[in-house]
């Protein structure tokens, strides 16, 4: 009987009913998405399409080969990559503001999205291939992080605010050669490229792009997964996790790599996309509660739904694709107003 | 006898701003330490020395006879606990999840507590008499009941040893009253206490031992009645410290206050 006694105590608003519904919710949105389009097709033949590609099962094909095309090489990478990304931008950022001890703190801090931004203006200014912009923009954006981590080293400890000026340094820094290569670029076509790319879109992954994606992000994922009781003890603050016994400077470490891995990846395939990892993790909390073992799981689910519907939005609000940087904002700077509003800042 | 906790020769400094000087302390195993002398002698900078927080340039300090810098933070975690001065939790958590946290050094790096770790959150929130905190939000509780936690969370980790920066200093009588009660149970329970302290008149009621510092290094260390007097005292806060005794009821209280004259 106590059992039940302290599981209510712990977190009384999580029930298993609600994870049913989260996931349940979750995956109508993603089946939706792929129902939507610009070309008309009937859920059923969505499905059976699924069907058949997926489950190999023996339906005989009654659609043309373009609905096939449509469905399995547009809709669906498009439809995964989303939810990734968007599950991996969440839980980062509620990683990152565990980790940090402040809700305020975006994934981004440490620098990862300026850096990539350079990277990926590096490529498309010198012309190459959308696979080497990926690639450039993946590793500018480690390697901003790195230089984040470097100059907030003292001896042997990087103690948390260190961390956030060291980042804000190095943002500012590739910020500014963003702006050079900007100013340097062609303004006929190289600059709206380096415009477009970073107001980021979903557009532009296959099929053949998604295991690149999908490992790093899912490895990572999986990491910051297992360890998110810890970002209970380390909120508390330095120095009191560690008389708790825990291994701080291990766990910074990890949560950084893990972090940068999911944004860096993001970035490389689809540009900036902001306040996805600081609005959804604070929607979760008022769901959920704040304890990260709920958390977490709870910014996952929500975040895959968050960039889903977003993205519908941004295939279908316009005969043109609206970027999907502006829709986050756009949609995500009034949904945090509000949150800020009705909690007056504290997250009880 | 082994003493759990041995300080020996500790000197510390800030930069260039000398705190600690030959510092020598010996404290055995169920003793409670009070450590007293006035504002920024180095109280706490003493208490972090111990907890390996801070590491001494000078000296040695043994707990459980080993170098307290050859402990893991997991090892030291497990022998002893640091409950410190109110702080600002960032995240609203349910008090016995902060307790809960107590945990964290007997579990693996990839563990989240189990059931019966919950269940033995709960019997000593019960056990300290705060049970019925346990579903209340941590940020939303006084500071007295924040402190109650803290502890409780604090005998979570199982300690042999346990520091207290400061565990009476933000309460009301109330809650010191509690705080102290509970301070009791603890050497009850064989549990070494070292605390800092800025009400003397405690240590009467609690202390084994005292160690008064004061600016220039120990003053005095010892058991409670060869070193509470009013010369050591006086020396320590640098004013002239009265020892009083009342009777009441046929009971002695002794207590001290400074006087006003400087």
């Amino acid at each position: 009987m106590k059992k039940t006694n302290t599981n209510i105590i712990l977190e009384p608003s999580v029930s298993s009913k609600k994870w049913c519904l989260f996931i349940v919710i979750t995956i109508s949105i993603f089946f939706v998405s792929l129902f939507l389009g610009r070309m008309t097709i009937s859920p059923d033949t969505v499905l059976k399409v699924l069907g058949k590609n997926l489950l190999m099962l023996p339906i005989e094909p009654d659609w043309e080969q373009s609905i096939e095309i449509a469905v399995m090489r547009i809709r669906l990478p498009r439809a995964i990559i989303a939810s990734i990304v968007g599950a991996g931008l969440s839980m980062s950022g509620a990683a990152f503001q565990g980790m940090f001890h402040n809700p305020l703190v975006s994934p981004f801090i440490l620098g990862v999205s300026a850096g990539a931004s350079v990277g990926a203006a590096l490529g498309l200014i010198m012309e190459q291939s959308l696979m080497v912009v990926q690639l450039l923009s993946f590793c500018f954006g480690i390697l901003a992080v790195v230089l984040t981590y470097l100059t907030a080293k003292i001896y042997k400890t990087t103690p948390i605010l260190m961390l956030v000026l060291a980042g804000t340094v190095v943002s500012a820094f590739f910020q500014a050669m963003l702006s050079l290569i900007k100013f340097l670029a062609d303004t006929e076509d190289k600059l709206p490229a380096i415009t477009f790319w970073l107001m980021g879109s979903m557009g532009s992954v296959s099929m053949e792009d998604l295991p690149f994606a999908l490992l790093p992000m899912g490895i990572s994922m999986a990491a910051l997964f297992l360890v998110r009781w810890r970002l209970n003890v380390f909120s508390m603050g330095e120095q009191e996790a560690k008389s708790l016994g825990l291994n701080t400077e291990v766990l910074k470490i990890l949560i950084i790599v893990c972090t940068t891995l999911i944004t860096a990846t993001s970035v490389a395939f689809c540009g900036v996309i902001g306040w996805v990892g600081l609005v959804i993790p604070h929607l979760c909390r008022m769901l959920v509660g704040p304890d990260h073992k709920n958390l977490i799981p709870a910014t996952i689910l929500m975040g895959a739904t968050y960039l889903l519907i977003i993205d519908n939005l941004s295939r279908l609000l316009s005969a043109a694709e609206v970027p999907i940087g502006i829709l986050t904002a756009v949609v995500g700077a009034p949904i945090f107003a509000y949150l800020l509003r009705k909690t007056k800042g504290g997250w009880n | 006898m082994q003493p759990i906790v041995s300080v020996s020769n500790v000197s510390f400094a800030y930069q260039n701003k000398q705190v600690l000087r030959n510092i020598n302390l010996d404290i055995y195993e169920g003793e409670t330490v009070c450590l007293l002398g006035p504002n920024g002698c180095g109280k706490t900078t003493l208490l972090n020395c111990i907890h390996n927080t801070l590491q001494i340039q000078q000296g040695r300090i043994l707990i459980c006879g080993r170098d307290v810098k050859t402990y893991s933070i997991t090892e030291l975690a497990r022998l002893m606990g640091y409950v410190f001065q109110e702080h600002n939790a960032p995240f609203p958590y349910t008090s016995l999840e902060v307790v809960r946290m107590g945990r964290t050094p007997h579990l693996g790096f990839f563990q989240s507590p189990s059931e019966q770790d919950t269940e033995f959150a709960y019997s000593i929130m019960d056990e300290l008499g705060i049970a019925h905190l346990a579903a209340k939000r941590y940020t939303n509780i006084s500071g007295g009941e924040r402190q109650l936690v803290l502890i409780a969370r604090t005998l979570c980790q199982e300690p042999k040893i346990i520091l207290f920066d400061e565990p009476t200093s933000h309460l009301d009588y109330k809650n010191q009253a509690l705080v102290l009660h509970i301070l009791k149970k603890l050497s009850q329970r064989g549990i070494t206490v070292i605390m800092t302290s800025h009400f003397p008149n405690h240590v009467w009621n609690l202390g084994d031992k005292v160690a008064m510092i004061g600016y220039s290094g120990f003053v005095a260390m010892g058991h409670v009645e060869e070193v509470m007097t009013e010369e050591y005292l006086s020396s320590t806060y640098g004013v002239n410290v009265r020892i009083y005794d009342v009777v009441k009821n046929g009971e002695i209280k002794r207590f001290c206050s400074p006087e006003l004259e400087l």
